[in-house]
């Protein structure tokens, strides 16, 4: 271990993961984040607001008034006092995170199309917005002023990832080109491919698919990418998840991170784990699941079902909890380790 | 089948209950088919001067309304879409038709349709045959309708074509008891009618040769043998010859670079591009297929990329086809099968749903810049103005002076042309 991974949790045991809380909002969810300072997991819904759930007693309190289509994106300052959403109405809508009776404190009309991903700098500086605009913009987050306007994806942008170093971010499209980004400068840096997690379906004449999340350790040694493939019927929900992992160093694919008998499912979002333990979060017909890879192995070596179709996953700060979004409305509370007394 | 006018007697192209006035009709058109088969000599001759024609988008596996012409949001079904302003104070469309909306005042949108069938194949029959389906009767499509109605005789092109996306041509099975030479000739992602090149081995002088020698022998055989089968065997060699005359008609590059440069290069704007082409060269009845809608599975998606390319194609046909005075003889319609549900399914995705679902009309006598019909906030049901596809059907014959109430000569018997239990939707016309 390097001076960069992560401290292993006391505990920690994938193998031992289950569902500790789940608390529930009034339409089904689409998105969730814990904030930094871990108190709290952020949900959006298929409605225009943000939900927020105190981790502590699964309070809730609603942030009204910001948009006028679902949230699909959520980030925060460093300090967790602010949070961002990204909603489908393209606005970057900024709120006081701790507020009792959150409003807007400022929106920017800031892509044409959805905004589907956000992500922090590492020193909590820059705030990145991915869209349907096929644009990856870079913001100042204390200001709101836009930095760079990155133009080059073909497709729609589903995800983003600031490297550790904070140099470089990453950005996937529905095409499955995965950019690399210079930060100072603006311009492409590099290009992974990830066209595997594409499907055009000529059948059905659509376009499925893309690089649905992006993780990387904090050692930076791998860059994983996740999605679908094998989308022998796209519009009917017939496809198996995909994750690429590639070396950090030399961004040639290392493997496929793979799965048996899943023929219904997507990957919505992976995360490193401190052991270096790949989590993905995938739903579908095969019901709700984390499914959890060693990176030297092409299978799965451990999942757990929960009890709905999962569409969105986070890590805590902690590197024990894990929340998912779900369709029957509930945010849950995973918990990687065993259950106590 | 023996054909009942092998006895060359002409009244008996007539439907019994306009006799006298079907003698003035075949009187007057000689030909078999066009307009010649009305019971109404006024209707033709209408029709004769008129040059009605129509296209259809279908929206292959079920457009979502929600999606489209009749959103809802803010509902727990809209979805994450907005909703937008059009170019008719009022009337708001998906915020996924945003160049459409510049043209909803050359449309009508049909919010009450009802059609209660959610399987596919039957509700695209119902859709374009306007009859429910039976195993006791087989209709003709509203494109065989159209050709056998409307398309002049002698017309040098066909008079029931469809734009597939993919795919071989070929002809259609959807002329019923219209008989084959009505039904469709599909053009594969718009590519020509197939064999309509001469083989290079032969030259043109040993091709007049053989077609001479072929219709000396038809000839020959359709004295003494006249069956609608044999007729259409003909029909089809000498639509064939004028295929391959007329072939450039359907070469979408001799457009301008600045026409096929404004519809775009994709496959649906290059077969917009193509029907006005078509429609400008006399073809009757044209149907562009757009797929695919079925979206089980993340239809929002979907619809943004499939409504991406809708948007651009459909809005920019319309609007020339206004700027080139061809909207008032021009009816368009966009349907489906049927429309998405409400409910917002597992996978981000809507199901089947024809309770209450759009279609939309333009052109020829349809009001234009109107909304008739109204659902419920959620979409769930109609809540005024429901019809359902019989009246649609009548609608879009009457809207290009086409008498839906009339019928077909078959045989000697009357084949009501639309369903004569249901009747044209008044609201709609102007």
């Amino acid at each position: 271990m390097n001076s960069l991974a992560p401290t292993i949790p006391k505990g920690f045991d994938p193998k031992q993961a289950h569902v500790v809380a789940q608390w529930k909002a009034d339409h089904p969810l689409v998105s969730c984040r814990f904030d930094p300072a871990g108190r709290y997991v952020f949900c959006g819904v298929e409605g225009s607001t943000v939900e927020r759930f105190n981790l502590a007693d699964g309070k809730r309190v609603s942030f009204p008034g910001g948009h006028e289509s679902w949230v699909f994106a959520l980030a925060f300052s460093k300090d967790g006092s602010t949070m961002i959403s990204g909603g489908g109405d393209g606005r970057l809508v900024a709120w006081e995170a701790n507020a009792d009776r959150p409003k807007p404190l400022r929106t920017t009309e800031a892509h044409s199309g959805w905004i589907r991903a956000l992500g922090t700098s590492p020193d909590g500086k820059l705030l990145a917005s991915g869209a349907n605009d096929r644009l990856v913009k870079i913001w100042d987050l204390a200001t709101g002023k836009q930095v760079h306007a990155l133009a080059g994806h073909k497709g729609h942008v589903y995800s983003l990832e600031f490297h550790p170093d904070g140099k470089t971010l990453l950005s996937g499209d529905l095409q499955g080109e995965l950019a690399i980004w210079d930060l100072a400068s603006g311009k492409r840096a590099g290009t992974l491919d990830a066209r595997p997690l594409h499907t055009y379906e000529g059948g059905q004449q659509v376009d499925f698919g893309g690089v649905r999340s992006i993780a990387i350790p904090p050692d930076g040694r791998f860059i994983a990418a996740g999605g679908l493939y094998k989308a022998s019927n796209p519009l009917g929900a017939v496809h198996e998840p995909l994750v690429l992992l590639y070396d950090g160093k030399t961004q040639k694919k290392v493997r496929d991170l793979l799965t048996d008998n899943i023929t219904g499912g997507v990957i919505w979002r992976i995360r490193f784990l401190a052991d270096g333990t790949l989590l993905g979060g995938c739903g579908g017909s095969n019901g709700g699941l984390l499914l959890f890879w060693k990176t030297d192995a092409n299978k799965d070596q451990h999942r757990l079902a929960l009890p709905n179709i999962l569409r969105d996953l986070d890590l805590h700060p902690d590197g024990l909890r894990v929340a998912s979004a779900h369709h029957d409305r509930h945010v849950r509370i995973t918990r990687l380790a065993a259950k106590t007394a | 089948m023996k054909c009942a006018y092998a006895c060359h007697s002409p009244e008996h192209r007539i439907a019994r209950r306009g006799f006298l006035a079907g003698v003035a009709a075949s009187a007057a058109g000689a030909a078999v088919g066009g307009l010649g088969v009305f019971t109404s000599p006024l209707a033709a001759a209408q029709l004769a001067r008129s040059g009605k024609r129509i296209v259809v988008f279908n929206m292959h596996g079920g457009l979502s309304q929600l999606e489209s012409w009749d959103p809802k949001p803010g509902t727990e079904t809209g979805g994450p879409f907005r909703s937008i302003e059009t170019s008719v104070p009022g009337i708001r469309i998906s915020e996924l038709l945003p160049e459409t909306a510049k043209q909803m005042h050359h449309l009508c949108l049909v919010r009450g349709v009802n059609t209660s069938e959610d399987d596919h194949g039957k509700g695209a029959y119902m859709m374009l045959t306007g009859r429910r389906q039976s195993p006791a009767a087989d209709y003709p499509y509203l494109g065989a309708v159209c050709a056998k109605a409307m398309a002049p005789a002698d017309a040098p092109l066909p008079g029931h074509i469809i734009i597939t996306p993919g795919g071989g041509g070929g002809r259609g099975n959807d002329a019923a008891y219209l008989g084959p030479r009505f039904a469709s000739i599909a053009l594969g992602n718009g590519k020509p009618p197939h064999d309509t090149t001469r083989p290079s081995q032969i030259d043109e002088s040993a091709d007049q040769a053989r077609n001479r020698f072929g219709q000396h022998v038809n000839d020959r055989f359709l004295s003494r043998r006249r069956t609608s089968i044999a007729e259409a065997y003909v029909y089809s060699f000498d639509q064939a010859a004028k295929l391959m005359r007329e072939r450039e008609a359907f070469d979408v590059t001799r457009e301008s670079a600045r026409d096929q440069e404004r519809y775009g290069n994709y496959d649906l704007a290059r077969h917009c591009l193509l029907a006005r082409r078509l429609l400008e060269r006399g073809v009757t009845f044209i149907q562009i297929s757009h797929s695919n809608y079925d979206t089980h599975n993340e239809n929002f998606n979907f619809h943004i990329e499939q409504l991406g390319e809708f948007d651009h194609a459909f809005s920019t046909f319309v609007a020339d086809l206004a700027g080139r005075g061809m909207l008032d003889s021009t009816l368009i319609v966009v349907l489906s099968e049927f429309g998405r549900t409400p409910n917002i399914n597992l996978y981000y995705g809507r199901d089947h749903w024809s309770r209450a679902w759009s279609v939309v009309l333009a052109g020829a006598k349809i009001h234009r810049g109107v909304a008739y019909g109204k659902t419920n906030a959620k979409g769930t049901e109609v809540l005024d103005g429901q019809v359902d596809h019989a009246n649609l059907f009548h609608t879009y014959l009457q809207a290009v002076g086409v008498d839906s109430t009339e019928s077909f000569e078959i045989e000697g018997r009357d084949m009501p042309i639309a369903d004569p239990a249901s009747r044209m939707i008044k609201a709609v016309m102007a």
